[in-house]
């Protein structure tokens, strides 16, 4: 890959004075925990230098969610016909409630359970556990959800500090009701991030998912599985028509829109593509290990980025598929073209800062850039070394790169660097957005997308149109 | 696992007869019996829990920073509920117990914590809330702040009022009134001095999303010529203009004022079972009369409220009060004809839910389900109460601990006309082809819903036009040609 051009204003120099006029305001022993997460970025260096996935520094304010957040928002919610209980006190659910934008096909409360299922602890189910409750529930569960396909029980803090045993409630309790219940303990204090829930998570399909159903078609040389997509804001509905298109049978989805009986099915088949590398990689490795399945990875933001992974996914089939790859890049070119055309003489010279969870501070740089948009700041949430030796190349020389970012430091970073748009969460909108800088979250789209695909990209440039010359920044300014 | 014990399956398919006798039996009378019969099983609650509450009020003065003892993604959550609820910043800062926390306990997360936080952000108080994980192993809050304070992590001086706010005991606004109490006794210890009168009133508002309301109450008092003090004060915390700067404190109750609340000629606050332990502490240590009233939904509590006012401060309601009465009762007399005798279904806080039924009953509407997610005997004894003082209350029905699951059974068997709470209720509505107007919170969906206040006059005539304006859209939308018409 070629190395990005320099951003104008941006050198490391400028950069790493940045970080330590900004890190200075910190007491010694957090600024000494901090600064090994930011950096100047080295385009060309093999591991990148910014460290991280270490405990979030106390006090600093933090972006971060937890374990439970990972599994319970990120890979278990979005499996849609499966009831997941939020197991313990009643916040966790409350909050993780349609909160992610994954969205579902389905009945709701008939094929599809979009819902908050809890078992609402109370002090009596902390003294005395809350093992008995959860048997219960799981039965009064599958008799009000009959169609449900499976059920799933995440763990809160609480349940994992009283020693409740969660696993052999599971275990009596699939062979009760004849469907698949898994236990998944992912309380929100184990590790360091949402990263640990998505690893848990991985574990629990592992053990007690994977393997488990068969499809009931032959096999064909075609059938894949889309591995990382959440279906946030529709988005896996902007991917399956372009790879089915391609002539590749998609036979399984993790977990956006996700169905788990064909989750359970997924080692039969050919190659696994994966989207968000950071949230199921390790079931990849898994399959490739026990099943000999290959996987690659991918990247759906942008004509570019999309171009790129059709070609390396078709690669891995015959002539046909590679053939039918290119016709659709053909295809949706002149489409691609013309929304540029549209939006990138407003856009071109922009730049923009990105603060996300574990694969859009990378991935989306493609459809920035396509857009003529320079990202001059990034950096994780939750992400891992292997990320960020991902990211190095696709940023350009001196950028700034923060791992688990706090807001302190994100907003002398912003007040700096001067982004025309800064892409994040929820958390970090309004704080920029009052300081009059136009804002998108990356999370969730901001009630928008789908992002992924051709069709995605077509909304994506509107957005980001739209937040960075709303005539509504210019308003801020008060004439008195 | 070994191997051995994978039993393979084909995948399970159900037919479309399967599905379409499931999708009517969820909507049976058999179905809702079987609904009510959960004993463990809780499905679309319409309550969270008590360190939200807190940080609402944590939140609440100004220069405050809230900082939450225990786990990092419970804080995370909390500030998303409120800046999706809100569409403003909330910030927090949070010590991040992990693994070792549970073991150890979390002195050394918190100590730290201190520390960076106060160095960061220079707040002028810091009250400090737990999640469950604290409370699960047993910290002790009060020795790990003073032990802070004497290693000098934070200044001895800086007010840092805790609260136990476990999750696994009441709701959010338990957990509002646990931060209040300690706020108010940690600021006001010490203050009391006899015979000294401020002649202010201290109100206090509750849990209550709607910034639209508190500023209402303030104008009210502004009107009335009545000196005050609202005690956690969220009005500009929670709606700060856009002026080109992030002002990380914006708005909030004056510490000192606060401090100075305790000598006070009055407390009234409108939240009674959300400023339960708070008001009780008011009452033994605080100068002046303190009073627990409802919220001022509808006329008649407006009147109720704003007649307390006159008599406890001894002035006349003065004549914009009274037209605004008037125009008040002069829309509602105007529009009764749209909502006399609908049903609808009410949830959410037993304050809000109270206040709501009221101003149904005064239009002459039937709260006709009435739903706290989390509640005791009493709150119910107080809602049957209220709906057997008015023959609009006539065949309607309280339910106490059940969910928005339950409600849908409801509504699905003996249908109602429309729905009164927060967003979470929109399935359910959808389900049964009826509109939610959204009242309380979260509101996730709508914009601005928080900004207009739905009690005193001006909040009758709010909930009024949004009510009966939707239900006359509905007329428009759905009304077949020959029944569309220019006039309603």
């Amino acid at each position: 890959m070629a190395e990005r051009k320099p951003i104008e204003g941006i050198t490391t120099e400028r950069t790493e004075a940045l970080i330590e006029e900004t890190l200075a305001f910190m007491p010694e022993k957090a600024r000494k925990k901090r600064a090994p997460h930011v950096g100047a970025n080295e385009p060309e260096s093999e591991t990148c230098a910014v460290k991280s996935n270490r405990k979030v520094v106390p006090g600093v304010m933090s972006q971060r969610g937890c374990a439970y957040a990972g599994a319970k928002g990120v890979v278990w919610g979005p499996i849609r016909d499966v009831v997941h209980v939020s197991h313990g006190p009643i916040g966790c659910g409350v909050y993780s409630w349609g909160t992610r934008r994954n969205l579902v096909q389905g009945i709701p409360g008939v094929t599809s359970f979009p819902m908050d299922f809890t078992s609402d602890f109370q002090e009596r189910d902390i003294v005395y556990g809350g093992d008995k409750k959860l048997e219960t529930l799981l039965r009064e569960a599958d008799e009000l959800f009959p169609l449900n396909k499976g059920l799933s029980v995440l763990s809160e803090c609480p349940v994992g500090l009283i020693g409740d045993d969660i696993n052999a409630v599971a275990k009596r309790m699939e062979a009760e009701l004849g469907k698949m219940v898994i236990p998944c303990n992912c309380e929100g204090f184990r590790g360091v991030s949402q990263s640990l829930g998505h690893h848990i998570s991985n574990d629990s399909i592992r053990d007690f998912v994977i393997g488990k159903r068969e499809f009931t078609e032959e096999p064909g040389p075609y059938d894949i599985a889309i591995i990382g997509d959440y279906n946030i804001g529709g988005d896996i509905w902007a991917v399956t028509p372009i790879l089915e298109e391609m002539g590749l049978n998609i036979k399984s989805i993790w977990t956006g829109d996700g169905e788990i009986e064909k989750i359970a099915a997924t080692h039969q088949v050919k190659l696994n593509v994966i989207h968000c590398y950071r949230s199921m990689n390790y079931m990849c490795k898994v399959m490739e290990e026990k099943w000999g399945i290959p996987w690659i990875e991918y990247n759906f933001f942008g004509p570019t980025k999309i171009a790129e992974s059709l070609r390396k996914i078709a690669a891995f089939f015959d002539e046909t598929i590679q053939e039918n790859a290119e016709k659709i890049i053909a295809k949706y070119t002149p489409m691609m073209e013309a929304v540029i055309a549209e939006y990138k003489p407003r856009l071109e010279g922009k730049t923009a800062m990105l603060f996300v969870g574990g694969l859009r501070p990378r991935h989306t740089v493609g459809a920035y850039e396509d857009l003529g948009i320079e990202i001059t700041g990034t950096g994780y949430e939750f992400a891992h070394q292997d990320d960020y030796d991902r990211t190095a190349p696709e940023m350009a020389k001196g950028t700034l790169i923060y791992d688990d970012v706090s807001e302190f430091e994100l907003e002398k970073y912003v007040e700096e660097l001067k982004p025309d748009l800064v892409g994040s969460g929820i958390k970090e909108k309004y704080v920029f957005q009052k300081a009059g800088i136009p804002f998108r979250q990356m999370h969730s789209w901001d009630y928008s997308g789908p992002y992924h695909g051709y069709e995605g990209f077509k909304i994506f440039a509107r957005d980001i149109d739209m937040a960075i010359n709303s005539p509504t920044w210019g308003l801020v300014k008060s004439p008195f | 696992m070994s191997e051995a014990a994978v039993e393979v399956r084909p995948l399970t398919v159900h037919t479309p007869e399967e599905i379409e006798k499931v999708k009517n039996w969820i909507n049976t009378e058999e179905y809702k019996e079987k609904n009510f019969a959960r004993e463990a099983l809780v499905v679309n609650p319409a309550h969270a829990c008590q360190p939200l509450g807190a940080l609402m009020v944590a939140t609440a003065f100004e220069g405050s920073l809230p900082f939450v003892h225990g786990s990092q993604g419970c804080a995370s959550y909390f500030r998303s509920t409120f800046s999706r609820h809100y569409r403003e910043p909330s910030a927090a800062t949070c010590d991040a117990m992990t693994e070792d926390g549970a073991v150890f306990g979390g002195q050394a997360n918190l100590f730290e914590a201190f520390e960076n936080a106060y160095t960061l952000y220079k707040p002028k108080m810091m009250p400090v809330f737990t999640t469950c994980m604290p409370e699960v192993i047993g910290d002790d809050l009060t020795s790990f702040i003073r032990n802070a304070k004497q290693k000098e992590l934070v200044p001895e001086d800086l007010p840092t009022p805790y609260a136990n706010t476990p999750s696994f005991n009441g709701t959010h606004i338990h957990g509002y009134d646990a931060m209040l109490n300690s706020i108010l006794k940690y600021l006001t210890e010490g203050r009391r001095i006899e015979d000294k009168c401020t002649g202010k009133l201290n109100i206090i508002p509750g849990f209550d999303g709607n910034v639209g309301n508190l500023r209402e109450y303030k104008r009210i008092c502004e009107l009335m010529g009545i000196p005050y003090t609202m005690l956690a004060d969220t009005s500009e915390v929670f709606d700060s203009g856009c002026t080109g700067t992030y002002n990380l404190y914006s708005g909030g109750t004056d510490i000192e004022e606060a401090a100075e609340s305790i000598n006070g000629k009055a407390t009234i606050s409108l939240q009674k079972y959300a400023t339960a332990s708070t008001m009780k502490m008011i009452s033994s240590n605080y100068a002046g009369v303190s009073e627990v009233m409802p919220m001022p939904f509808g006329v008649k509590k407006t009147d109720e409220f704003i007649l307390r006012l006159a008599e406890l401060f001894g002035h006349e309601v003065p004549d914009e009060l009274k037209a605004e009465r008037a125009r008040a009762v002069d829309a509602m007399t105007d529009a009764h004809q749209y909502i006399h005798g609908k049903k609808f279904a009410v949830y959410g806080d037993p304050d809000y839910v109270l206040g709501i039924i009221s101003f149904l009953l005064e239009m002459g509407a039937h709260p006709w389900y009435v739903v706290v997610s989390r509640a005791t005997k009493k709150i119910k004894k107080e809602i049957d109460a209220l709906l057997e003082s008015s023959m609009y209350g006539k065949g309607c029905t309280c339910y106490i601990n059940k969910d928005l699951w339950h409600l849908r059974s409801l509504i699905m068997t003996d249908p109602v006309d429309g729905m009164i709470g927060d967003t979470h209720g929109k399935w359910a509505a959808r389900d049964a082809g009826i509109p939610l107007f959204r009242v309380g919170f979260p509101m996730m969906d709508r914009v601005n819903l928080h900004r207009i206040p739905v009690v005193g006059y001006n909040g009758a005539i709010n909930l009024l036009t949004m009510i009966v304006n939707k239900f006359l859209d509905i007329r428009d939308e759905t009304d077949e040609n020959q029944w569309f018409e220019m006039m309603r």
